[in-house]
């Protein structure tokens, strides 16, 4: 293999003519055993997973194609409220996380000085522990009669959150607030580096040139940094809502049956319950989901040069 | 009044140094009960100070040997998916050829799905080829999802490179072998290196899709996964707070030798 990459490499820029027809072929080489890769392993899957979908069968009999496309409309039947609060958590989760993350991104942009290296180390330090113990972690945080909950009580947020509905009694674990908590933690670090991506690119000269011209502050955060940081916010918020949408892992830890969401239910219609095709039908619903809420999403921002 | 004033001007530092207290305050608790006794089967309530689990920290079932299953897996999947990466990252950044857009979408396809999508998909495609699964299945589906985020790494290295450095060195009269071993690899290096770690970490942590096509093969998340239903053991926080002390050394250590190099440049 290495004789075929090495070779032609430069051969764009070089004088002396290579082969040509060699050369031709070297691209093609390269991407042959990646590519063929991820058509084999992940595109084929999803092919396998539509025909798994329109199955129908037992464990013991076997599974045959019969095109029973009810399948589906049971599933979105059966399983509407997970997918819809797939939606609402992962989307308080983005939100929240756009908010908690937006400050930091900043800080280290433009206010960590020579601490800048150190605060980046620091966000990403969390993924060096294992992300199940760290979320398993939130259990001990957020434990009834613990100091957090202790101090939500006192403050009277609880009563806040029971009124809305995002938890109940005096418990934050167990509840949409502890499984929205947790996605939340989870998922900041993919939004605060593509923020402060994309704010350490804006030139600091626009910010003087923004207080010259008498802007306060906040006006110049709302007209100049913000709308400049646009891509970040587009990527990050990406980043952080399709994983979001998909996870299972917050709402079994953290949650309760409540809470499940639609990847809890892949998880146990394929893992536990073995019925193939409904978990195969749900999981094409999401991905056609996303794909359809990303393409518009990408479409409505004007940000086109993420891939 | 000139508290409100300092506060106003400090308003996005006091919001931002929050947020890192939330995004680091789990890793604290992991490594404060690394050092707990607890009562029941649980490591959830702080009871008292103990060194037991540090001194053994192998001294739970099964749990050594998830780990060694993981890394075995993380070092294979990294290799794989670090060759095939970068070569799909050479051909994308030096080469024209058809169908680039597919091959881009194909990339790109990977990171915008849900990684319990992935997961099942896979398991279909096993179950109705009815493949084992078990060592084998893990490692296929790891250098899949790692092989997208390798390209990206590479590729932003290999982009930003000078070609007229591998144009010096062929003036000089080194062949295309010597020019790819002795300049555009050594150059690549950091990209190369960075999409390695990355793989490496995915692999190591992943849970979601190992889950799926994992079968009766137990990594070290599934392990972490089956005792928070069973009963999680102290040693699982030795081994979070190990990792996290052995990676910040590594990054420490990778800035140092960074800085010194620059000075000794300057």
């Amino acid at each position: 293999m290495a004789s075929v990459t090495e070779a032609p490499l430069l051969a764009p820029q070089s004088d002396k003519k290579p082969p040509r027809k060699r050369g031709r072929l070297v691209p093609y080489w390269l991407l042959l055993p990646g590519i063929l890769w991820l058509l084999v392993f992940f595109a084929l899957p999803m092919v396998y997973q539509v025909s798994t979908s329109v199955q129908t069968g037992s464990l013991e009999e076997g599974f045959k194609v019969t095109w029973h496309f009810q399948t589906y409309w049971n599933a979105l039947a059966d399983y509407w409220p997970q997918f819809l609060r797939s939606v609402l958590y992962a989307g308080a989760a983005t939100i929240l996380c756009l908010v908690l993350g937006y400050p930091l991104a900043y800080l280290i942009a433009f206010r960590a000085g020579r601490w800048r290296n150190v605060v980046l180390i620091l966000v990403i330090a969390p993924f060096f522990t294992s992300f199940l113990i760290r979320t398993l972690a939130w259990k001990t945080i957020l434990a009834d009669g613990g100091p957090v909950v202790g101090a939500l009580n006192t403050l009277h947020v609880l009563d806040v959150t029971n009124w809305l509905g995002f938890t109940s009694g005096d418990r934050v674990l167990a509840t949409p607030l502890a499984v929205v908590c947790g996605l939340t933690y989870n998922f900041l670090p993919f939004m605060i580096l593509p923020l402060y991506t994309s704010l350490e690119r804006i030139d600091g000269r626009l910010h003087e040139a923004a207080g010259d011209l008498y802007a306060k502050p906040f006006t110049t955060f709302r007209k100049v940094t913000f709308p400049l940081s646009m891509p970040g916010v587009v990527s990050g918020t990406l980043l952080t809502f399709i994983p979001a949408s998909g996870d299972y892992v917050n709402a079994d830890l953290l949650g309760s049956t409540d809470t499940r969401m639609v990847g809890n239910v892949i998880q146990t219609q394929f893992l536990r319950i073995l019925d193939y095709p409904t978990a195969a039908a749900l999981s094409f619903i999401l991905m056609a989901a996303i794909l359809i809420m990303v393409t518009l999403y990408i479409r409505k921002s004007g940000t086109e040069d993420l891939v | 009044m000139a508290f409100v004033r300092w506060f106003k001007r400090n308003l996005v530092v006091i919001g931002g140094l929050l947020t890192l207290g939330y995004l680091l305050l789990p890793n604290v608790v992991v490594t404060v009960f690394s050092f707990n006794k607890p009562k029941g089967r649980f490591n959830y309530e702080w009871q008292q100070f103990s060194l037991d689990a540090w001194r053994d920290p192998c001294g739970v079932a099964d749990m050594c040997g998830s780990l060694s299953i993981s890394l075995q897996i993380a070092v294979w999947a990294t290799i794989g998916a670090t060759i095939l990466g970068t070569m799909i990252a050479f051909a994308l950044v030096r080469y024209r050829f058809r169908a680039r857009g597919a091959v881009n979408s194909l990339i790109f396809l990977p990171m915008a799905m849900p990684e319990v999508v992935m997961a099942a998909s896979l398991l279909t495609l096993f179950l109705n080829l009815g493949a084992q699964l078990g060592f084998w299945t893990i490692l296929i589906a790891h250098i899949m999802f790692c092989l997208s985020f390798v390209v990206t790494a590479v590729k932003a290295r290999v982009m930003s490179m000078d070609p007229r450095l591998e144009q010096a060195a062929q003036d000089l009269y080194a062949g295309p072998v010597q020019t790819f071993l002795r300049v555009t690899l050594p150059i690549a290096a950091p990209g190369i290196a960075a999409g390695a770690l990355l793989a490496f970490a995915l692999s190591f942590d992943d849970f979601i899709i190992t889950n799926f096509n994992a079968g009766s093969t137990v990594t070290f998340p599934m392990f972490v996964w089956g005792s928070a239903q069973r009963g999680t053991p102290v040693q699982i926080n030795v081994i979070g707070t190990a990792m996290f002390i052995v990676a910040v050394l590594f990054v420490l250590a990778g800035m140092v030798i960074s800085n010194r190099r620059n000075k000794q440049k300057a």
